[in-house]
């Protein structure tokens, strides 16, 4: 597949929230506001990115070398886990900015699935290091691009008159299935 | 201890009422079989790290506490992929990246931390079965109904009949195809099912309070 087929591909036709269901956690709780849901976009396509590069080094030349590839879900999430931290301890120490911003968002980016499943994505389907970098990317740009979406359509539905039942996470669910529906149709033909 | 069972079974149901760890009950519940496999796998991990955790509670420093957590949960998913790459190496396949996501799956960590690293033993193997077969309940509710209206069968061992000799797959209305939406099955289906699904639950739960 050609980096600009899987850079669209990665963005739009197949969607990490939307055909994989990854990050739902942080997409049906954080994408209240337009501006929260940018930064998280920021945050874990930053973090997908520098785990994704680390993680792609440690799997390619230390666990299939050594024939322990069993081992990668322990040392992704021990590589996830820990760059998080850092990056967490950087930015309060260099950027107090960003922290005063994002600062509430990055603990909650450990065990966000996103990461480690698009980590777990590209070891699936060994992909080269330039790959790597536009899956990875994509996929960041993809999750930002719906959070985004998302948050300004729920602040819409909030205040619109919908069934008492269905009113918070049911109705966004079905939001979301609308949107992946439009999604999936950019496969274009 | 009986309502510990019944709070993760159904007052705090984690799929319909939580909604945590949605993203394995989506992905794979397209047919009933997968759905059982994975609900069985988390209440696998979901048993061994509650019991883990509350057998090393006081050894644990406070600050260290979460990375060890991690590591138990990681462990236990290892050893659940292992098992079933050896034994159904086609579900593994299935099943795919949404096993080894079970450590990032909120329910379990959730757990760990919010009730087992405080609770005694027993306490917290009961909790741990009954949040798995709330868990189990949810996802293979949510696979009949995607499994029944979108494919119009219900697959119970296909592809777990090679380990148990038996084939299990029906057909609900026999020689027709007027039931299938196909939507149901893709991922739009999934979100939409689920949706309609702990919507109608709610409505349900707010008509019993008004009655009472």
């Amino acid at each position: 597949m050609s980096l600009m087929a899987l850079l669209i591909s990665s963005i739009l036709v197949e969607n990490i929230i939307l055909t994989k269901f990854l990050g739902l956690c942080s997409f049906l709780g954080v994408s209240n506001q337009e501006q929260g849901a940018l930064g998280m976009g920021i945050c874990v396509t930053l973090v997908m990115l520098l785990a994704n590069i680390l993680c792609f080094f440690l799997y390619h030349y230390l666990l299939l070398p050594y024939d322990i590839e069993y081992l990668r879900t322990i040392t992704f999430i021990l590589i996830i886990a820990s760059l998080v931290q850092l990056t967490e301890m950087i930015i309060r120490k260099y950027f107090p900015k960003i922290q005063a911003l994002l600062g509430i968002y990055l603990p909650l980016i450990a065990t966000n699935c996103a990461i480690l499943g698009a980590v777990l994505l590209t070891a699936a389907n060994n992909y080269t290091f330039t790959q790597t970098l536009v899956f990875t990317l994509g996929s960041g740009l993809g999750y930002s691009l719906v959070l985004y979406i998302f948050s300004s359509i729920r602040e819409k539905l909030n205040i619109n008159p919908i069934l008492k039942g269905f009113q918070g996470t049911p109705i966004a669910l079905i939001t979301a299935g609308i949107m992946s529906m439009i999604f999936g149709r950019f496969i274009g033909g | 201890m009986k309502n510990n069972l019944l709070t993760g079974l159904i007052k705090e149901n984690p799929i319909f009422v939580l909604l945590l760890g949605l993203c394995p009950v989506l992905a794979v519940s397209t047919t009933v079989e997968n759905a059982i496999v994975m609900s069985l796998s988390v209440l696998f991990v979901l048993l061994g790290s509650n019991l883990m955790v509350s057998l090393i509670k006081n050894l644990v420093p406070n600050h260290i506490r979460l990375p060890v957590y991690i590591l138990i949960i990681a462990t236990l998913v290892t050893i659940t992929e292992l098992v079933l790459k050896a034994y159904t190496p086609d579900l593994y396949r299935i099943l795919g990246i949404y096993i080894p996501l079970i450590v990032v799956n909120c329910l379990v960590l959730g757990r760990a931390v919010g009730f087992a690293s405080k609770e005694g033993v027993l306490v917290s193997i009961v909790d741990a079965v009954g949040f798995g077969l709330g868990f189990m309940i949810g996802i293979v509710m949510l696979a009949i109904f995607r499994e029944v209206l979108g494919n119009n069968t219900i697959t119970i061992m296909d592809n777990l009949s090679k380990i148990t000799g038996y084939k299990m797959v029906y057909q609900l209305i026999p020689n027709t195809n007027i039931f299938p939406v196909g939507l149901l099955i893709t991922p739009a289906g999934a979100f939409i099912s689920l949706g309609l699904l702990s919507g109608i639950l709610k409505m349900i739960q707010n008509k019993r309070r008004e009655e009472r």
